[in-house]
């Protein structure tokens, strides 16, 4: 049943932000850490135990696949709720800001993502090595 | 046309529907159409949706853009953080758990990385617009990692009401920012696996700057760039307010 998809979705990220708040809480700050990433490997936990332990059919499969087809239309919402216009009159001094730490994160992107394939490929080996 | 009206604002949610179907129509159009498919169509309907928040905000004066016109309030709920945060976790089905695990190691370094730099950024900037106080400085810092963390980070200091705007307002910038910016210069960027979209959110992690830049250039990478950048405010809500004002006061 569709809704068994949905219903497990639901239950994840419930549970991911919970324990992303717990986890703001032990840190002593206000804030969530983490609660989608961690709602995001439940799902993927779930999921791929389906196959041993009990079956998640393709009818329950396409409640979850309705949300993520329904990502970019609800992105586009969340672009049309945005304080564009507050981004805009904050003045050179956030202007200025926003724009150069935008630009220097984009910079650094190509140097961290090699590193980060070069370790991929180092585990790789070592699993290879393993075999 | 009251009727009408009445029945757009009582079905809020369902207007959105509604509208951002034609957001999309329209933007597919013009995507094949006028640029023969070289801007992607998502990447059209966000930028069009960024101008309608525009429009909305300086015709209302209000805060939620669009949503603060009446028959359009249904696209708060739409786009708000509920409902993204449901679909972001549902991008994560079907995910490649081996690259999770892989690249797991950068995109944990490139949060505090991305949340440190930024910081340094907003801060150098706030002291070459004269401020010379280490609460400023750090608050407006912080701004520039995102909107949350700068707000958070000068309550948690006492910096002034003017100062904690500022912060909300650079990183507003930032996440409007790298909304437009994404698709442009993923290219060059090398922004087309996981690994390089772990890093990206991790470096920049504003959840919606990054959920919709990642739209923009291919729904394929959300999950890898969402779960890092889920990691971003928190990382700098505990850094900022704490080693990072510590090391702003030992330098001013």
């Amino acid at each position: 049943m569709v809704i068994y998809g949905v219903a497990l979705l639901a239950f994840c990220l419930l549970m991911g932000t919970l324990a992303g708040d717990v986890l703001g809480q032990l840190l002593g700050i206000e804030a969530n850490v983490g609660g989608v990433g961690i709602s995001m490997l439940l799902l993927l936990y779930f999921t791929s135990q389906a196959r041993d332990r009990w079956q998640l059919n393709k009818l329950s499969q396409s409640g979850i696949a309705f949300w993520s087809a329904m990502y970019i239309p609800i992105v586009v919402a969340m672009a049309a709720k945005q304080n564009v216009a507050g981004a805009i009159e904050s003045g050179w001094l956030a202007l200025v800001a926003g724009v150069l730490a935008v630009v220097v994160s984009f910079m650094l992107i190509p140097l961290f993502s090699r590193i980060a394939r070069n370790g991929a490929e180092l585990m790789k080996d070592e699993l290879e090595e393993h075999q | 046309m009251e009727l009408l009206t009445a029945v757009l604002v009582n079905k809020g949610l369902i207007t959105a529907f509604l509208l951002v179907g034609a957001i999309t129509a329209f933007s597919y159009w013009v995507s094949n159409k006028l640029s023969r498919g070289v801007i992607h169509g998502s990447a059209v309907a966000i930028a069009i949706g960024l101008l309608m928040a525009y429009f909305g905000g300086t015709y209302t004066g209000g805060n939620r853009g669009l949503a603060d016109i009446s028959i359009f309030s249904g696209v708060a709920v739409m786009g708000g953080a509920m409902l993204r945060d449901f679909a972001i976790v549902s991008t994560a089905f079907g995910a490649d758990t081996r690259a999770l695990k892989q690249a797991g190691w950068a995109g944990a370094l490139s949060v505090v990385i991305g949340v440190v730099l930024s910081f340094l950024v907003g801060a150098l900037v706030a002291m070459a617009f004269g401020y010379t106080d280490a609460v400023s400085i750090t608050t407006i810092g912080a701004g520039a990692a995102t909107y949350i963390v700068g707000p958070v980070t000068g309550t948690a200091l006492g910096a002034s009401s003017e100062v904690i705007a500022l912060s909300v307002g650079a990183g507003l910038v930032k996440s409007v920012l790298v909304m437009i910016g994404t698709p442009l210069v993923a290219k060059s960027i090398g922004l087309d696996n996981p690994y390089s979209a772990m890093v990206y959110g991790g470096l920049m992690g504003t959840t919606s700057g990054v959920a919709g830049g990642l739209a923009a250039t291919d729904p394929k990478l959300v999950p890898y760039g969402a779960m890092t950048a889920t990691f971003y405010t928190g990382v700098g809500c505990l850094l900022a307010p704490s080693l990072l004002f510590f090391l702003v006061r030992l330098a001013v």
